[in-house]
This record gives C-alpha cells, structure tokens and sequence, in this order.
C-alpha cells in the first residue's frame, strides 16, 4: 500500500471516530468537567446557575476555630471506609466463588449446559430488583432467611439484617456477592477453557493431587485473567450505589462515597459540596485505573491479529 | 468407594451452587404469587396461585407505561451505541495510527467512571437542552456507560476478522464507507448482536440517572417505579406487588439471556480476557 | 385546561386526594392529573427539589411537608392575592409556619401530630391504664408482651415507632428529649441547645428499648412498617400518625376496636407532654401556566368541606379549629375532641430557626439518635459531638 493510500485511511478513520468522540464528550467529558468546576464553587440546588467561586473550601477552609469541608466531616471518612469495605470484602467472595463455580462448569458432567444458564440468571436480573428481593428475604419480620435459621435452630430471635449497623454492610456485602459471582465465574470460565489440556494429562498420570494441581498450574495460568475480572469488579464496587440505596437508603452503617455524594447534591442542594465529594471518587477510582492501566499497556496497542 | 464418595460430593456441590443462584429469584416469584395478607406467612413450597398482585401492579400506577419507557430508552440506546460505535470501531480496529493506544485507553477509562461523578454536570447539561423529566435525558447519560464499552468489544471482534477480505476490497477500490457497511458489517451480525444485548441489559438496570432525571410516574423507568412503589391501603407493605412487578420485568430478561447465552458470554469476556 | 398536582402515594391518601381533585374536576370543568411521588418524605423532597431546580412545570400544586416552606418557599407563588382571607380560618401557627419573607407560599391540608396507639383489649386484661409517663410505658409494655408471650404470643412487642435514619426518627427523637425538658435541637433564635443531660437521659430510656420492647427491625422502620407491626397485632403500643387510626379501624384490619389513641407520655410525672407537629401543606409551583387554576384547587382542597370529608373518611386532622367541634368528625374520630390541645400546640421541628439547612440538621440529628440506639454507646458524648457537626453546619451558630 502506497502512504498516500495509508493517509486517506487515517483520514477517513478520523472521520468514522469523529461522532463517537462528539458523542462521549457532550455527555461524560463536559459534564464531569462541570463536576470539577462545581466543586470549587458554592452552587446550591434551590439557586441553580448562580454561584461563587470558592477555591478549596467544599474540601477543607477553617474559619472561627471550626474546620468544615469534606475532609472535616467524619461521615465521609465513614462512607470512604464502608467503600473499601464493601469492595475488597465482596471482590474477595466473588473471587472465590467465581473461581469453584468456574472450575466445577469447566468438569464435564450430564446438565452442564442447564447450569451455566443458570449462572447467568443472577446477572440478568436488575440490580433493583435483586436488592428488593434480597431486602424481602431479610425482613426482620416477615423474612424467609430469619424464618429458616429459627427453624434449624441457629438463631433463637429473629435478626434485624438491614437495621443493625454491624450487620447491613454485610448483608449489602451478600447481595452483591450473589449478583456478580456470576460475571467473574464466566471470566475464569472462558481462561480455562483456554488451558491446554497436555499438561493436566501429565499431573494425572504422575498422580498428582488434583488440590495440588490448581494451585501449581491451573491458576498461575489463569492468573492474568484473575487480576483483570478482579480489577474490573473493584472499580465497580467503589462506585456501588443502587443496591444500597434501595436496601438501606442514606443510613450510615452502610453509607458509601456514591450515596454521600448524592445525598450532598440532592438531599441537602449542596451541589458544591456533593460535586466535591464525587471529584474525590473519581479521583480515587481514576488512580487505581491509572496503575492499573500502567501495568498492563504493554498489551493494548494491540497488532491486529 | 472414596470414588463414590467423590461423585457424591461434585453433585452437593452443583446442588449447593445452584441453590445459591436461584432461590431468591424463585422465592420472589412464590412471594408474587400469594394473596394478600398470605404473603405474611413464610412458605418454602407455592401453595396458591394468585394473581392479583400482578393485576394489582398494572392498575395502580402505569406500570405498562414504566416498561413502556424502559423498552423505548433502551433500544434508543443500542440503536445509538450500535450505530456510533461500528465506525469507531473500524478505525480503531483496523487503521493504526499515531495515538489509537491512548484513545482507546482514554475510551475505556470513561467505562469507569463513577455515574455520581458526572451527576451534577449532568443535572446541569439536562437543564440546559430543557430536557428534565423526559425520556431523552436518559438516552443521553446511559451513553456513558454503553458507548465506550460498544467501541471495546466491537474493536476486540473487528481486530480478529481476517485481513485478505479487506485487502481485497481496497484494490477494486471500495471506499471505507463501503467496506464498514458491505464488509464489515454483515462480518460482525453477532458481534454486534452481543454488544447490542449487553448495552440494552444496561440501559434496562440503570436506576441512579433516572431516579434523579425523571420525576412524573408517567415518565419513570421500570427500575424507578419498583423502587418507588409504596403501601396501599390494606395493613401491609405491598411486597406482593414490589415481587410481581420484580418477577414481571425480570422474566423476558432472563429468556433473553438464556437464549443468547453463548453470545453474551462472548461479549463478556471479550473485553476483559485478552487472547 | 389541564393541571396536575402531587399527593400522597400511600392509599388512603391518594384515594382521598383523587375523590377532592374529582370534585373540582367536576364543579369548574378542569383535567386533574396526579403524580404519584414516593412515600418517604426524604425521597419526595429530594425530588421536588431537583424538579422546582430545574425549572420543571410537570407539577403544578405541590403537597408540601410542614417543614418545607422554608426550603421550597422561594419556588412557590404568594397566595394570598387568592385566598380572599381564606387563611384565617386556620390554626394561626400553621399559617404562620407557611408565611415566608411575608408571602403566603402554602395553604394548610391537614395537621398532624406524633399519638400513641395501643391496644385497649391488651391493656384492660392486664389491667392497665394508658401510660402517663415514658417510664410508665417500658414498663407496661414489657410486663404485656412478656405475659403474652408466655401465654403462646410469641409474635408480639411491646412498643414499635419509626427508628429508621430519616425525618420520621427526628420526630420520634424530638418527642423524646422535648418531653424530658431537654429542648428543641435548635431554640428559635439559632442557639444550639441538643447537647444537655435531659436530652441523655431521654435517649438513654429509648435505647433501652432496642432488644427489649422494641424488635432490632425497629430501628429500620418508617411508618407503614411500624403500622403493619401494630395492624397485623403484634404489638401493644405504637408512636404514630393519626391516619393509622382510620385504618387500624378499617374492615379488614386484625385489631378493629381494640385500639386506643392517647397523647405520648411525659418525661416525667409533672413533666411536659410533646408531639412532633407534621401535616402537609399545598403550595402553588411559580413555574405554573395556569397559577390561577392551580390556586384555586389549593383553596378548594383546604375549605372545610373538603376537610371535613378527609377528617371523616381517613381521619385526617383538619387544620380549622371549628371542624373540631363538628360531631361527625368526632364520631369516627373521637379522639380529636381528647387530643384537641396536642394538635394546636404540637411541637414544631426547628425549620424555622435553621432555613435551608433544616435538612441538614434533621439528617444530622437522627443520623445521632440512629447511633445511640443502633450502637448502644454513651449518649451524652454523641450529643456533644453532634453539637459539633451542628456548629459546623450553622457556620458558628449564624445558620
């Protein structure tokens, strides 16, 4: 091919970008570019478009021996740990269920193919509708999750999952579990049905303890796509907002970044300060994807195959 | 017979994993199908059939229009993330230039965004354009989520679809608008197939942009109104209704994915397992 | 011409506010069209708010909250060029509350104040009289439920209210600490007073009664979770709304005439009595096309006869001292001859003193409470730290 060729190409690849690019920067590069401006001002809800400019203070300012700002206000630091909380604790079940589940679809038995649809059904279900479920079932009164632990004599009251404090992150925790195991199960699924079948062949014949064989082949193999499902799942689970929101609304036991932040912009007008509070995720969230993005570059450029 | 015993425990633990995956779904639609104030009595196994929860769901607030709303925004999405993301993704995938690596890093860092992070700018930009409150609000924000997620996975497929076809085109001279909808195209049915099930399961799930860009019950989408439904007059919480209406919009979810499940299964992993 | 208004989304509610709209439907020849907006009044404000900031006319006539006007007031059009004097035939301190920088931006639905339900037939077997006092309550409840239970009740609690982190836990709370003579949260002129003894000792009593009287739950309830409890018959005593009674008393409910209401008990013996003052108010949306029909259909929908209609069929508090001695509201709610001084001097939340960021304060204060009673921690150290957070939040004290 001729340059003059390859430059009409690049052209016309420019051209075929150009309404995607138009597109993504109407919708999330203005507006979050507005969010950053908004954060530094002291917009209010009940007087939109008329507004100050503040410079750090939705952060932290003192003024009169009092410090205020987000950085001050000990139910963010509450919402920044429930959200750590909240995603390694549940990425790390996920995980772990993901890779049992992965790992016993991947054994070839009678009804396979009705499991792995089954697998997908958590994952096709609207967020909103697992969290309502899931509320429904850890009713406090009327619970069935309550219901069968009295009966199999493990609890001897019933337990208020969604109202105690040092139990609803955990409940929230569970639910998300059921709702996204699946998502990392078939991540660990399609790595493992790339596995060469050789070398298993060999363990089996040396007699090699299947337990032994996972941890020394199977997942250093799968380990690449491992860290990619587990990333994915992280930065999702720092942004967590519906199903918290639907099972416990703004309470501060299971409070996370995303509910502070809304509840700042919505329920209190305070668009600066809520703006300022989802700067902040974004900023925690765009630094993870940075190092993680960093560390695995090398493959993106991608040479078409 | 440690033999057995194995064989034994593989089937607990399918028994187990699939327990786990389908009770709940399966309790709500026992829940749904209670009346009144059965619904109050915990039961493991159904023991009527009763409708009226669902009736009950599509009499007392549009339901049929919230679903009605849900369908239209959705497939107003694929359609617009499909159409978009195709030529993105022919030049992503198949011209190199200086800078593709970053735009496509650049493309799926905005996958990542968190949706509270663009909410006020939103707010701002919906208010602009007059659009408050009106469907179109929602086609707009989704793209964020659908948009850059439609360009990776169609520039995955469109990087594994062999050269000589093109080549071949190139030299009787096809211009690139040609060989995107002639070539490409009808190569990437079930790419796009995928992609555009992905992004409509999406769209159909979001709740935070339209719990806070739509307000009239008429205009709310599925998600909203289960969210929102409240307690009628007998003395109970209306969990009847909340499951019927859950196991109503849940169902043709589920078949969908069922049916497609080889494909969706596909596009999940394309994006994220690099071969 | 077609306007639409916003009421209630629970059933009674929205079918009495249908039946009103149909009447002025039918009298000026007018389309109504009602939005439904979510039950819980956090979520309904959230929404008014991101609706009336962007500037939406999709509403018309707004059902507000008592507290609102000072929130909202700026959105609302004045009232009063309509009115024709109508408002002086309402409890003065409502129309007072509903008067903002000297405009009348809402008019008066219905009046609501915190009562206590209970169970007449529990207490008259275990023979005893209504409770006076807070104390006299635990004590009571505990003694009935722990009979009942025994006697294979096992359902049953003492005591259920609204315990969940949002606006219904501030009333519960404020009824507490001001019946113990600890105060208002904020006095009327901005001081900060929640951080005393009383209103520790106050708190100290209602944690007590997470675990014991009250299920764990409780502290997730609103009120329809509270009245399902109390309805379905699984408790003595209830801290709610009067719009329970109507239905506690409907066809189909488990406790018909077996339910009493009397004002919450005192902090003390000779101690004060207090009831959260709620009620909801309709105001006119300043975005309206048509602000002279949608004032209208305010003033329609607050005239005695519409009140009276609410009273008698919902048991709705009218907001016009003379329907208080209508003896047909009195029969199907007779209480509202016995409570008549709870509601006129129902105790207001501090919206008034705090202005916009009432919202903040209220968060603020029941997230405190949530803790105490969620936690079981020292309530007179969190009350010093919430006087903090309040400092912080009025800016020194100035709101």
């Amino acid at each position: 091919m001729t340059s003059d060729l390859t430059r009409a190409r690049i052209r016309s690849a420019w051209l075929f970008l150009a309404p995607m690019l138009l597109v993504l920067a109407l919708v999330a590069a203005w507006p979050l570019a507005r969010t950053f401006y908004f954060s530094l001002t002291d917009a209010e809800l009940s007087r939109f478009g008329d507004y100050g400019f503040i410079g750090l203070e939705n952060f932290l300012a003192e003024s009169r021996g009092v410090t205020y700002g987000i950085l001050a206000d000990p139910l963010w630091w509450v919402a920044v740990k429930n959200t750590l909380l909240f995603a390694l604790v549940s990425v790390f079940f996920e995980t772990v269920f993901g890779v049992i589940i992965a790992l016993v679809l991947n054994a070839s038995f009678p009804g396979r193919a009705l499991m792995r649809a089954a697998v997908l059904i958590p994952w096709a279900i609207p967020t909103v509708v697992s969290a309502k479920m899931w509320a429904w079932m850890l009713h406090d009164q009327f619970g069935i999750v309550n219901d069968a632990l009295l009966r199999l004599g493990l609890i001897s009251a019933p337990v208020a999952w969604l109202a105690s404090s040092d139990l609803a992150l955990w409940s929230v925790v569970a639910v998300d579990v059921w709702k996204t195991t699946p998502f990392v199960a078939l991540m660990v699924l399609a790595a493992l049905q790339m596995l060469p079948r050789d070398c298993y062949e060999a363990a089996r014949v040396d007699g090699i303890h299947p337990v032994r064989v996972f941890f020394h082949v199977t997942l250093p193999l799968i380990k690449p796509a491992l860290i990619v499902a587990v990333i994915f799942r992280l930065l999702d689970a720092m942004r967590v907002f519906d199903i918290v929101y639907i099972m416990t609304g703004n309470a501060e036991a299971t409070m996370t970044m995303s509910v502070y932040a809304r509840q700042q912009f919505v329920d209190f007008q305070d668009v600066g300060f809520g703006s300022a509070a989802s700067t902040l995720l974004f900023a925690a969230i765009a630094l993870l994807t940075v190092i993680y993005l960093m560390a695995t570059r090398a493959d993106l450029g991608g040479r078409a195959r | 017979m440690t033999r057995l015993l194995k064989g034994a425990g593989f089937w607990l633990l399918v028994a187990a994993i699939l327990f786990y995956l389908l009770f709940p779904f399966y309790y709500a639609v026992l829940t749904s199908l209670k009346s009144g104030s059965a619904v109050f009595q915990v039961s493991y196994w159904p023991t009527e059939l009763d409708f009226s929860n669902y009736v009950r769901v599509f009499t007392e607030q549009p339901f049929a229009r919230n679903i009605l709303n849900s369908l239209l925004v959705s497939f107003a999405v694929v359609a617009l993330s499909l159409s978009l993301g195709l030529g993105a993704a022919f030049a992503l995938g198949r011209v190199r230039f200086r800078g593709r690596s970053t735009l496509l890093l650049t493309i799926l860092g905005v996958s990542m965004f968190p949706q509270v992070a663009v909410l006020s700018g939103m707010f701002e930009l919906v208010r602009g354009l007059g659009l408050y409150n009106n469907l179109l609000s929602l086609v707009l924000s989704y793209l964020i989520f659908t948009l850059p997620f439609t360009v990776w996975v169609l520039t995955t497929f469109m990087r594994n679809l062999p050269g000589e076809i093109e080549e071949a085109a190139i030299l009787e001279g096809a211009t690139p608008f040609v060989l995107v909808t002639r070539i490409f195209l009808p190569l990437l049915w079930p790419a796009m197939v995928t992609t555009g099930l992905l992004a409509f399961i999406v769209a159909w799930n979001e709740f935070l942009f339209a719990l806070t860009f739509t307000l009239t019950n008429t205009q709310r989408t599925v998600p909203v109104a289960i969210a929102l439904i409240t307690g009628g007059s007998e003395h109970e919480l209306p969990w009847g209704n909340i499951m019927a209406a859950s196991v109503t919009v849940t169902v043709p979810l589920i078949l969908l994915v069922l049916v497609f499940q080889r494909r969706l299964v596909a596009g999940l992993t394309a994006g994220a397992v690099k071969g | 011409m077609q306007i639409s208004i916003s009421c209630g989304a629970v059933g009674v509610e929205l079918e009495l506010c249908r039946e009103g709209v149909s009447a002025w439907e039918e009298q000026t020849g007018n389309r109504v069209e009602i939005v439904s907006t979510p039950n819980s009044s956090t979520e309904r404000l959230a929404l008014y708010q991101q609706m009336l900031a962007a500037g939406a006319d999709d509403i018309d006539v707004f059902q507000i909250d008592i507290v609102w006007p000072g929130i909202l007031g700026g959105y609302f059009i004045d009232l009063a060029p309509y009115s024709d004097g109508a408002e002086k035939a309402h409890f003065p301190n409502l129309i007072e509350n509903d008067t903002v920088d000297g405009k009348l931006v809402a008019l008066p639905w219905w009046t609501d104040a915190g009562v206590l339900f209970y169970r007449r037939d529990l207490l008259e077997k275990h023979d005893f009289a209504p409770p006076e006092t807070w104390a006299e309550l635990t004590a009571i409840a505990g003694t009935v439920q722990q009979a009942e239970r025994e006697a294979g009740n096992g359902d049953l609690w003492g005591y259920v209210w609204q315990g969940r982190a949002y606006e219904g836990l501030t009333c519960n709370g404020l009824e507490w600490i001001d019946s113990f003579g600890g105060g208002t949260i904020v006095a009327d002129d901005g001081t900060i007073t929640v951080n005393n003894s009383r209103a520790a000792a106050a708190l100290d009593l209602a944690a007590s009664w997470v675990g014991s009287i009250s299920p764990r739950g409780v502290l997730n309830y609103d009120e329809e979770a509270a009245r399902g409890v109390f309805q379905s018959g699984r408790a003595v005593f209830m801290r709610n709304w009067p719009y329970a009674w109507s239905l506690a008393q409907g066809q189909d409910s488990p406790v018909r005439g077996k339910v009493g209401v009397v004002a919450l008990p005192a902090g003390s013996p000779d101690g004060q009595r207090s009831a959260c003052l709620g009620g909801w108010h309709l105001a006119v949306s300043r975005f309206s096309e048509h602000p002279a029909e949608a004032a209208d259909l305010v003033l329609f929908l607050t005239s005695a006869e519409r009140q009276k209609v609410r009273a008698v069929r919902g048991s709705y508090n009218p907001t016009r001292p003379a329907l208080y001695e209508d003896q047909e509201v009195l029969g199907v709610s007779p209480f509202f001859d016995t409570l008549y001084e709870t509601f006129e001097t129902a105790n207001p939340r501090p919206a008034r003193a705090t202005g916009t960021r009432y919202n903040r304060v209220s968060f603020a204060f029941s997230r405190a409470i949530h803790e105490i009673l969620s936690k079981g921690i020292e309530p007179a150290p969190r009350l010093a730290e919430l006087e903090r957070d309040l400092l912080r939040l009025s800016r020194g004290g100035q709101w």
